[in-house]
């Protein structure tokens, strides 16, 4: 194999099983994230994205299977432990999750204030700094509900990126947001890779998007991984999922349904 | 099988799974009470001696939040109460010829029961629908898992200052609520009973003993921390974006001032038995 493959790995995950009572969700997950590397995972809506990348962040505890972080087995950590790893790992919410009752300034500062011993005047030029990065400068004493939403998910950034991460997980960025606040948030993902060398794994399901910043692509349908590779594999893959998800054909439910409704609306009149 | 048969089948099913599924979920939110209970305690008196902290500063906004800002309303009900029961007591004290006891009523009454009680039910619609807003906002934005995300401990976080706050203040809003309420009584024996400052306050002194401050506020503790670990576990449970915060807002209301009556009922038999 190419040099690429001798990467080291930052995440490993094996056999992945999560089930919600008696749904099971994941079913048998096996996926890779190299350092450095920017890993988009894809999927419809429902599939498991959100819930993969919670267990990643170990926020729940697995049914079956690995995970490693670091090399190290997430699943056997304790609290302590998770807490110390945690530092290193950074994450954007699918709905941004800033602590609305703390500034803008004073969400980007709280992993620095209370992981840190920096002195106050230190944590506020970082502080500074993480918020000119997304573009945000200025903007220290809003509260988060000033914001719009395309702020808000930037400033989600700035917290993420404060205690300056390895791995920086994003839950669809662009979900909700107009055309061209989602390509600035493209635009600064891949930034943030270029500058800081981070490893960064995205959720989405935009392939635009994807196509932009992606590294590797994981495609997620039915619990399982049904893709793992790079983006220009990706578009010539012949899975039938995903053909449909790169030509963007819907799924074919209701349509008989429908027909018959319209039918028998037009032969009553 | 004709069609009745397995139709009642499909209902039995149906009746028995609702119930398992609903004896499941009880021992669920029951095992989950527990951890939120052991983990507050954990992390109220361990971790702070492992070196891990205690947040010194959030107590202290949660007391202002919980304590100072509720003197208000504590005095105003707690000063309207005991001129109630001031008047209440002369009326039937009066037919003896022995309103000056009106003293000893109010002032036993209201540190004995109705300081706590009413103190109680204060909190419990202030801070405790408000610890329960908090928190299940927080769980519905994703904001707990963000704050697990960075490394924290929601119950250290978010859960133990709130206790905090509410085991200090819970007494001391009781004893300005004790202070004010006697006060209220003073007001109408002076003003309406025409029993005299002087000869009134003497009574109420010598009618209050230590032994019903204690107990007053032995269970104004009590109620304090009911209403938090109220608050904060419906915060937790919240289900469903904004409408299912409001529910449990609610609840968290309803179920506190019962869990304040039942303590209320056991500690003043327990007192009354045992001391
Ligand atoms: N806390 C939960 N309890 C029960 N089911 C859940 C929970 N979280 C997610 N699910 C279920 O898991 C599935 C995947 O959800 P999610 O990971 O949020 O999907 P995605 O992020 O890909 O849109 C959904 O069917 C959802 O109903
Ligand atoms: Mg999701």
């Amino acid at each position: 194999m190419d040099a690429a493959a001798k990467k080291e790995n930052a995440i490993e995950i094996h056999n992945l099983v999560v089930s919600f009572g008696s749904h099971r969700v994941l079913t048998d997950v096996d996926m890779q994230v190299r350092c450095g590397e920017t890993t988009v995972i894809l999927g419809g809506s429902g599939c498991g994205k959100s819930t993969l990348l919670r267990h990643i962040i170990g926020l729940r505890k697995p049914q079956g299977g690995r995970i490693l972080v670091k090399n190290r087995d997430i699943t056997t950590m304790d609290e302590d432990q998770m807490s110390t790893l945690l530092r290193k790992v950074g994450v954007v919410f699918q709905s941004s999750a800033l602590f609305n009752s703390l500034t803008i300034g004073d969400n980007v500062a709280l992993p620095l204030r209370e992981h840190t011993r920096l002195e106050e005047s230190t944590i506020q030029i970082m502080t500074r700094i993480k918020l000119d990065m997304v573009g945000l400068s200025g903007f220290e004493h809003y509260m988060p509900s000033e914001l719009s939403g395309g702020m808000k998910k930037r400033a989600a950034f700035a917290r993420a990126i404060s205690m300056d991460p390895e791995i920086l997980f994003c839950d669809e960025p662009s979900a909700g947001l107009d055309p061209i606040v989602a390509a600035g948030l493209d635009e600064l993902i891949f930034k943030l890779k270029k500058a800081l060398k981070m490893t960064i794994v995205v959720v989405t399901h935009e392939m635009e998007s994807m196509y932009k910043i992606a590294d590797r692509v994981v495609m997620l349908h039915e619990g399982k991984v049904i893709f793992s590779g790079p983006p220009e594999e990706f578009r010539v893959c012949e899975h039938p999922r995903v053909r449909q998800f790169v030509e963007r054909r819907a799924d074919h439910y209701g349509e008989d349904e429908i027909g018959r409704y319209a039918r028998a609306l037009t032969s009553e009149s | 099988m004709d069609d009745t048969d397995s139709k009642r089948q499909g209902l039995a099913a149906l009746f028995f799974g609702s119930i398992g599924r609903r004896a499941a979920g009880f021992v669920e939110q029951l095992a989950f009470l527990y951890r939120l209970i052991l983990d507050s305690l954990y992390w109220t008196f361990i971790a702070p001696l492992r070196g891990k902290g205690l947040r010194v500063g959030s107590s202290f906004d949660e007391m202002v939040k919980i304590g100072v800002n509720a003197i208000p309303i504590v005095v105003l009900i707690s000063f309207s109460i005991g001129m109630i029961l001031a008047m209440q007591s002369a009326y039937q004290l009066e037919q003896f010829g022995a309103t000056i006891f009106t003293a000893d009523l109010v002032a036993v009454a209201h540190t004995r029961e109705l300081g706590p009680l009413m103190t109680a039910i204060i909190i419990a619609g202030r801070s405790g629908s408000g610890i329960a807003a908090e928190i299940g906002t927080m769980k519905v934005g994703e904001e707990i898992e963000a704050l697990q995300s960075m490394g924290f401990n929601p119950v250290k976080f978010l859960v133990v200052p709130k206790l905090l706050a509410l085991a200090i203040m819970g007494p001391c809003l009781t004893v300005i609520g004790d202070l004010v309420g006697i006060g209220g009584g003073v007001f109408m024996a002076v003003f309406s009973l025409d029993l005299g400052f002087e000869r009134y306050v003497t009574r109420t002194i010598y009618a209050l003993i230590f032994k019903d401050l204690v107990t007053g506020l032995i269970k104004s503790l009590v109620f304090a921390l009911l209403v938090g670990i109220t608050g904060c576990y419906m915060g937790f449970t919240v289900k469903g974006g904004a409408e299912g915060v409001g529910r449990n807002t609610t609840m968290s209301v309803v179920v506190s001032i019962f869990l304040i009556i039942l303590a209320d009922a056991f500690f003043t038999a327990l007192f009354y038995y045992l001391w």
